[in-house]
C-alpha cells in the first residue's frame, strides 16, 4: 500500500443533499462503501512512528486497523480498534479529528490527511451490520461489585472494561435511556440512536445491569451503595448544568438552554410530536448563542424543525469557533447564518411573555485574554436588534451539584467539578473514582472514554490487590 | 416496578389517586418532595408531588388533576398496570420546624401536596389551622385527612355550597387580623398563592408556596423550570419547589406555564380521538 499513495485523493464522504437533509433528521454522512474504504486505506503510509497515534487521546493503533481494512479484513480492523476504543462507531463520527489523529497525520503535511475518522466509522458500522454480533468473553467472576453512575461514554467504557475483567457491574442512569449526551444531546442526524442502543445492548449481553430512572444523590447516596454491597464506585455524571447569560428577559417563553432544547428533541423525540407527547417549540426565526458543537447541533436542529432563518450569534470571530470543522461546514451548507463579533445584551417579549427579539452589540477583537484568544470588546453605540421567536443559549455548561451535594466527602474544585487523579481518576473518597466531563468540565467523547479506561484499570487493581 | 397497587377517583373523577409500588422512594421521601412519572416510552415526564408514603408497604401515593394528555393517559391506567418510569424523590424537602402558630392554605390538587406538610408541621408541635378552598363542595378533596392533620379546619367554596362562601384569602385575612401567626403555607392555583402572599406580606408573616413550573428532567440539567425569586433565577426542581411567597414572580410563572398551550390542546384531542 506504500506505492502511489499521494496520487489517490482523499475520499469524499457521500452525504445527503443539503437542501433535503436540512428538513429531515436522518444521518447526514452516508458512510463509505468497502471499495471506498479500501482505496482510502491505501493512502496510509504505515508510518513506523505514526504521528496520528500521538494525536489520538486513547492511542488507537491507527496504522494497524487501517492495514486490516486495506487487506479486506474488516473484522480484523474492528478488533484492532476495540483494543483501545470501546465505541469506534461513535468516535469515528464525533471526534474532532482535525485537532487529533488527522491533525497529526503525515500525509496531511502536503495533501489532505488520511480520513481516519471515516475509516474508523466504516469498520465499526460494517461490524454492526455484517458482524457476528458476538461480544467479547468475560473473565472468571471475581465476586466484586461495581456501581457506575452515569451512562455516558465515560461510564459505558468503565462498565465494559470492568465486565471484561470479571467484575459485576451495575450502571445507574438518571434518565430512562442509557447513553448520556450521546442520546440526549447529540442529534440523530449526526449520531443515530440505534448505534448507541446497540453498544448498550452489547454491554448488557456481557452482563451489565442497567438501572435507569435512578438519580444517585436523590434515589440513593454513594454511602448507601457501599452499604448495599458495592465494592467500588465510578462517577461519570457529565457536566449537566446549563449556563445562562443572566441578561434581562432571559425567562421569556422561547428562550431555551441547549440542554433543554436538545433533550426535548432527541431524548423525548419532540420532533415526532404529537406521536411522542413532549412538545418542542418550532421557531420561525431562531438565534443560537455560542459556536461550539452544542451550538451547531442546536442550530441544525432548529432548521430541521422548520425554521425560516437560523442565526448563530457569536462574540468572537470565525477562527475562534470551537465546533468541529465538519459541523461548521455542514451548518453552512444547510443555510445557517453566522453573525460574528456580536453579543446579546437583552431580550424583548410581548404581553404574553413570549420572545419577540433581542438586542445585540457589535464587538471587535482586542488584546489576547487568559485563553490566548483575542478578547472581544464591545463597540460603543453599536446596538442593533434581531427579531426572533426562539433563542437557544449554548454558551457552555457547569458541573451539576445534585450528586456531589449528597456526598460532601468528595473534594471538588472551586467550580464544583470533582477532583480526580489525572492518571487514575481516584477521588478523595476511598473506593470512589470519577472521570469525564464531571472532572474536566465539558470536553469530548474520547477524553471521557480515555478517563474511563484509566479509571477501570485503577479500579481493577483496587478490587484485586487493594487501594 | 412502579406498579399501581390502588386507585381512587375523587372530585367526580376529575382528580385521581394512585398508590404505586416504589420501595426505595418510599423509604427516602420527605414531605414536599416530588417524583416524575412517564406512562410509556413516548410519554412526557410529568412531575407530581407525593401526597403520602408508606415505607412499610413500600408504596407512594400521588394525587393528580386530569388536565391534559399526559394526566388523561395516567387516568387510564388501572390497578396492576405499571408506569414506564418513576423517578425520585426529587426537590428539596419542606423545612419542618416548630415555629408556633401555622396557617396552611390549600386549593385544588394543592391540597394533596399540602397534606404531608401539614401533618409534619402538626407532628413537630405547631398549632395548625387549615383553610381549604374549591369552586364547589363536590370538587373538594381530602377533607377528612386534612381535618385529622390540623387543629382547626375551615372550608371555603366559591359558590357557597359548603362552609364559608368565598375565597380562602378572606378567611386568611380574618385570621391574620385576629391572631399573631408565625408561618403561612399556601399551595394551590397560582392566583391563590399570589393573593395569599400579598396578604401575608402586609402583615410580615413568613410564607412559603410550592411552585409547579413545566419541567423536563427534574434534576437541574435543563433550566426549563426556571422561576424568578427575589429577582434571581432559580431552578424549581432542585432549588425548590418551595419558595418564599413574598419574593416569587407569580405573573412570570403563570405566563411560562402557558408555553405549550396550542400543542397541549392538539395532543389531548388526538388522544381523545384515538380512545373514542
Ligand atoms: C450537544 C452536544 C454535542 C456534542 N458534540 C460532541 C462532538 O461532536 N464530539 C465530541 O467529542 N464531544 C461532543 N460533545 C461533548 C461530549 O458529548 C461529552 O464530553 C461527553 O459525552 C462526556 O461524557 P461523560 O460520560 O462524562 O458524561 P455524559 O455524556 O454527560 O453522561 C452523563 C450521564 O450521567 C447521567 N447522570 C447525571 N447525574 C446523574 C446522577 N446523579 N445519577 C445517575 N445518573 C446521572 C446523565 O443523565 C447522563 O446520562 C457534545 C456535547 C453535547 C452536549
Ligand atoms: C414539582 C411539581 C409538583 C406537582 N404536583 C402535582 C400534584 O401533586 N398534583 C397535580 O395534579 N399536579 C401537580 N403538578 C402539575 C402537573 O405536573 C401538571 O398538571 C401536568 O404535568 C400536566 O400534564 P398534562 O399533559 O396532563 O397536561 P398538559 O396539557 O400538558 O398541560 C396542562 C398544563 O399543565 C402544565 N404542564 C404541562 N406540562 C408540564 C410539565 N412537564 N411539568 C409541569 N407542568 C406542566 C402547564 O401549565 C399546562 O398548561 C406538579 C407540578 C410540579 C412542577
Ligand atoms: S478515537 Fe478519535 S482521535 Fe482516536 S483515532 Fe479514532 S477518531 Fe481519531
Ligand atoms: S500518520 Fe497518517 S500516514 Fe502515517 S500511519 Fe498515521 S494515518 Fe497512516
Ligand atoms: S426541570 Fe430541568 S432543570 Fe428543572
Amino acid at each position: 500500500m506504500a506505492e502511489n499513495k499521494e496520487k489517490v485523493p482523499r475520499v469524499k464522504m457521500p452525504e445527503q443533499d443539503p437542501d433535503v437533509r436540512r428538513r429531515n433528521f436522518e444521518e447526514v454522512p452516508l458512510g463509505l462503501t468497502p471499495e471506498m474504504a479500501i482505496k482510502e486505506a491505501s493512502r496510509c503510509l504505515q508510518c513506523k512512528k505514526p504521528a496520528c497515534v500521538e494525536g489520538c487521546p486513547v492511542s488507537v493503533d491507527i496504522p494497524g486497523f487501517i492495514s486490516k481494512i486495506f487487506s479486506n479484513d474488516f473484522s480484523g480492523a474492528i478488533s484492532k480498534l476495540w483494543e483501545r476504543n470501546a465505541l469506534p462507531a461513535v468516535c469515528g463520527r464525533v471526534c474532532p479529528q482535525e485537532a487529533q489523529c488527522e491533525g497529526r497525520c503525515i500525509v496531511g503535511k502536503k495533501d489532505a490527511p488520511v480520513a481516519i475518522g471515516y475509516l474508523e466509522r466504516f469498520a465499526a458500522d460494517y461490524e454492526r451490520k455484517k458482524g457476528t454480533g458476538e461480544v467479547p468473553a468475560v473473565a472468571a467472576k471475581t465476586g466484586k461489585k461495581v456501581a457506575v453512575i452515569g451512562s455516558g461514554p465515560s461510564g459505558l467504557t468503565v462498565a465494559g472494561d470492568l465486565l471484561l475483567k470479571g467484575h459485576e457491574v451495575t450502571i445507574f442512569e438518571a434518565f430512562h435511556k442509557a447513553g448520556g449526551v450521546l442520546v440526549y444531546g447529540i442529534p440523530e442526524f449526526r449520531l443515530p440512536k440505534e448505534i448507541v442502543a446497540s453498544e448498550v445492548a452489547a454491554l448488557e449481553k456481557m452482563g451489565a445491569k442497567i438501572e435507569t430512572n435512578f438519580v444517585v444523590g436523590a434515589s440513593v447516596t454513594i454511602d448507601e451503595l457501599f452499604a448495599e454491597g458495592y465494592d467500588a464506585v465510578y462517577i461519570g455524571v457529565g457536566a449537566g448544568l446549563p449556563r445562562f447569560m443572566n441578561l434581562p428577559g432571559e425567562n421569556l417563553i422561547g428562550i431555551y438552554s441547549a440542554n433543554e432544547y436538545l433533550t426535548r428533541t432527541n431524548l423525548m423525540k419532540g420532533y415526532l410530536f404529537p406521536e411522542y407527547d413532549t412538545p418542542i417549540a418550532r421557531g420561525k426565526n431562531v438565534v443560537v448563542l455560542g459556536a461550539g458543537n452544542v451550538a451547531m447541533d442546536s442550530a441544525r436542529t432548529a432548521m430541521r424543525l422548520g425554521a425560516e432563518s437560523v442565526k448563530v450569534v457569536y462574540r468572537r470571530s470565525r477562527e475562534e469557533m470551537p465546533a468541529r470543522t465538519e459541523e461548521l461546514h455542514h451548518a453552512e451548507e444547510e443555510k445557517i447564518e453566522f453573525v460574528l463579533l456580536t453579543n446579546p445584551t437583552q431580550f424583548f417579549g410581548d404581553a404574553n411573555g413570549r420572545l419577540t427579539g433581542m438586542e445585540c452589540l457589535k464587538m471587535e477583537l482586542g488584546e489576547p485574554d487568559a485563553s490566548g484568544r483575542r478578547r472581544p470588546v464591545p463597540v460603543e453605540g453599536s446596538e442593533f436588534r434581531i427579531d426572533c421567536d426562539l433563542v437557544v443559549v449554548s454558551v457552555g455548561s457547569n458541573a451539576n451539584p445534585l450528586l456531589t451535594n449528597s456526598t460532601p466527602d468528595i473534594a471538588l474544585t472551586r467550580w464544583g467539578n470533582i477532583i480526580g487523579d489525572p492518571v487514575t481518576g481516584k477521588t478523595s473518597k476511598r473506593g470512589v473514582w470519577a472521570g469525564g466531563d464531571i472532572v474536566t468540565g465539558a470536553a469530548t467523547v474520547i477524553l471521557a472514554m480515555g478517563a474511563g479506561r484509566a479509571a477501570a484499570n485503577s479500579m481493577h487493581d483496587y478490587l484485586t490487590l487493594g487501594w | 416496578m412502579a406498579k399501581i397497587t390502588a386507585r381512587e377517583e375523587m372530585a367526580q373523577g376529575t382528580i385521581i389517586l394512585n398508590e404505586i409500588e416504589a420501595p426505595r422512594i418510599s423509604r427516602k421521601a420527605k414531605p414536599g418532595q416530588f417524583v416524575i412519572l412517564q406512562a410509556d416510552e413516548k410519554g412526557e415526564r410529568v412531575p407530581l408531588t407525593m401526597a403520602d408514603t408508606n415505607p412499610e408497604k413500600g408504596t407512594i401515593t400521588i394525587i393528580y388533576m386530569v388536565v391534559g394528555k399526559s394526566t388523561a393517559r395516567f387516568r387510564d391506567l388501572n390497578v396492576g398496570d405499571e408506569y414506564f418510569a418513576l423517578i425520585g424523590p426529587l426537590g428539596k424537602p419542606t423545612h419542618i420546624e416548630k415555629v408556633g402558630k401555622v396557617v396552611c392554605v390549600g386549593g385544588g390538587t394543592g391540597i394533596a401536596v399540602l397534606h404531608p406538610i401539614t401533618r409534619a408541621l402538626k407532628d413537630a408541635g405547631n398549632e395548625v389551622t387549615t383553610i381549604l378552598g374549591s369552586r364547589t363542595y363536590d370538587l373538594l378533596i381530602m377533607e377528612e385527612k386534612m381535618r385529622a392533620a390540623s387543629h382547626t379546619l375551615h372550608i371555603c367554596t366559591d359558590d357557597g355550597s359548603h362552609g364559608h362562601h368565598g375565597f380562602v384569602t378572606n378567611v386568611l385575612k380574618d385570621i391574620l387580623e385576629k391572631e399573631k401567626i408565625d408561618l403561612v403555607v399556601a399551595i394551590g392555583p397560582i392566583p391563590m398563592m399570589k393573593f395569599c402572599s400579598l396578604i401575608t406580606k402586609e402583615k410580615n408573616v413568613p410564607t412559603f408556596v410550592s411552585l409547579n413550573p413545566i419541567m423536563v428532567d427534574g434534576t437541574g440539567m435543563c433550566g426549563c423550570c426556571r422561576v424568578s425569586v427575589g429577582g434571581t433565577t432559580k431552578f424549581a426542581c432542585v432549588d425548590g419547589p418551595e419558595f418564599d411567597g413574598h419574593k416569587v414572580d407569580f405573573d412570570e410563572l403563570a405566563k411560562r406555564l402557558a408555553s405549550y398551550l396550542e400543542d397541549e390542546k392538539k395532543s389531548l384531542e388526538a388522544y381523545k380521538k384515538s380512545n373514542a
